[in-house]
């Protein structure tokens, strides 16, 4: 019977998806009082507003795009 | 361009020099149901790059360009008589670029008109969050306006907190209806070399993104996003050649749908009390046959409590999509076609630093400039394709 290999990208997603499970199970509920770190400017869960024109050219010079907040269309970028 | 920068930070220094008299409430009890100005960002960029792979002449040819984008943002609040927080953004921002291989859609030109674009692009957004229920919901409307290329967009999202305001869920909805025009290579214009009378065609853009976000502990924070995008109509550009082995040129042909799967992973995570570690990681998938990986690491160190120091470095790695080949070796018998190195396969390694100044009186003494930061990245592509940007963040609260 011939085996049938999973494909690498299969691999790194059950690796992420057992990660995640491991992870959340170790969730401990924060109270406002103790969220002085995870208030921190620093620590918000988006790209900064620095970062705009960079992933504008990043999403014209690769064939990637999406997935982290920011636009997913519009604009040309043809040059 | 300078004179122009420096002008723009000059107005917005003078229009919100006025709110520096409005006394003081105390932010803890007091909400206005007035529309009070709450913050501006401009956001200033000088990229250039240069390669060997233009597409406008079939993946070979300089890919010199230079682009200065400025963008201002002003976001303004009110709570209404439910308790509820409105916030309203208007956002203004302008492009140049000059290209090398734009100049050559007539390649007997020495310098077409095509060599220099602007784009402008403004945007509005509205979004009323509750507190007390953890809901949030918001609205955008946006376009972009170059030469040869018009766009329209508009979105609409939804937030819900969890009941101990540990985690959210988020959905958002947005399409882009775009026009392109149809600006073909000069020598395979129909009306001859000097036809200049272009039609447009649609290009549309639907995606929906779902997140989740979710504090694990008092240093460590994650979020978890999966969009699904739909591209219909002109997908490939008509300026974009292709030359066959058979040493015929072509248009740049690409099928009229492309549907995207891109799944991202974020966590944010504060190590002692001056290092955070920020990471973001993504899976791409689409039906054109390129599958990516991103990762990115930025790690911002508070050197004091006002000034931080912060490297970021992301690496990046795609396969080719099905309808690539590299110049000259396209044959006839293929129905789709592009020599688009963007759309090759490569690694790419760009990183930098920036560093952050928040004084408490203000920086250099302003006290409405609450915050500078400054960035520079370098990028690196496998097949050639070097860029540098520079950066530039000012906040006026």
């Amino acid at each position: 019977m011939k085996l049938v290999k999973p494909k690498p990208e299969i691999n790194i997603l059950a690796g992420v998806a057992v990660s995640v499970v491991a992870i959340l199970s170790s969730c401990t509920t924060v109270k406002e009082y103790q969220k002085n770190k995870l208030n921190d400017g620093e620590m918000t869960l988006s790209s900064r507003k620095i970062q705009k024109t960079e992933s504008s050219f990043q999403s014209y010079r690769e064939g990637a795009s999406g997935a982290n907040g920011g636009k997913t269309g519009g604009g040309c970028g043809c040059n | 361009m300078k004179k122009i920068c420096l002008g723009v930070v000059g107005i917005v220094l003078t229009f919100f020099s006025g709110y520096a008299q409005t006394p003081q409430k105390d932010s803890a009890t007091y909400k206005s149901r007035k529309l009070t100005f709450e913050e501006a960002n401009l956001v200033s960029s000088y990229y250039k790059q240069d390669g060997s792979n233009a597409a406008v002449t079939g993946g070979k040819g300089s890919q010199k360009l230079n682009d200065i984008s400025n963008t201002i943002d002003v976001k303004f609040i009110k709570w209404d008589r439910k308790n509820r927080k409105h916030s309203f953004e208007l956002e203004v921002g302008l492009d140049h670029y000059t290209s090398a291989s734009s100049d050559q859609v007539d390649l007997k030109a020495n310098s077409s008109a095509s060599h220099a674009d602007t784009r402008i692009f403004p945007s509005v957004s509205w979004s009323m969050e509750n507190e007390k229920n953890g809901t949030s919901i918001g609205a955008g409307l946006s376009t972009s306006t170059e030469f040869d290329y018009q766009s329209f967009g508009a979105n609409i999202n939804f937030s819900k907190k969890t009941n101990n305001r540990n985690g959210e869920f988020t959905a958002k909805a947005q399409a882009y209806i775009d026009k392109v025009s149809l600006i073909y290579p000069t020598e395979l214009r129909a009306g001859g070399q000097n036809d200049e009378h272009y039609s447009t065609t649609a290009r549309n853009s639907y995606s929906g993104s779902l997140s989740y976000s979710q504090i694990i502990n008092q240093r460590l924070q994650l979020m978890f996003i999966a969009d699904l995008i739909s591209q219909k109509g002109l997908l490939s550009l008509p300026f974009y050649r292709v030359y066959f082995n058979d040493n015929s040129v072509h248009k740049e042909n690409l099928p009229n749908t492309r549907m995207k799967i891109p799944l991202g992973f974020r966590a944010n995570y504060f190590i002692g009390d001056k290092v955070i570690l920020r990471s973001f990681y993504r899976f791409y998938n689409d039906d054109w046959g390129l599958t990516a990986h991103t990762l990115e690491l930025e790690t911002p160190v508070k050197v004091t409590p006002f000034f931080s120091i912060i490297p970021f470095y992301r690496y990046y790695k795609q396969t080719a999509v099905d309808y690539f080949a590299s110049y000259k070796t396209h044959t006839s018998a293929e129905q789709y076609y592009t020599s688009n190195y963007d759309l090759s396969a490569f690694n790419s390694n760009f990183y930098g630093a920036g560093i952050k100044l928040t004084p408490p009186k203000g920086v250099f003494g302003i006290q409405q400039l609450n915050m500078l930061e400054l960035r520079y990245g370098h990028y690196t592509r496998t097949n050639g394709l070097k860029s540098d940007i520079v950066s530039m963040n000012l906040k006026f609260k």
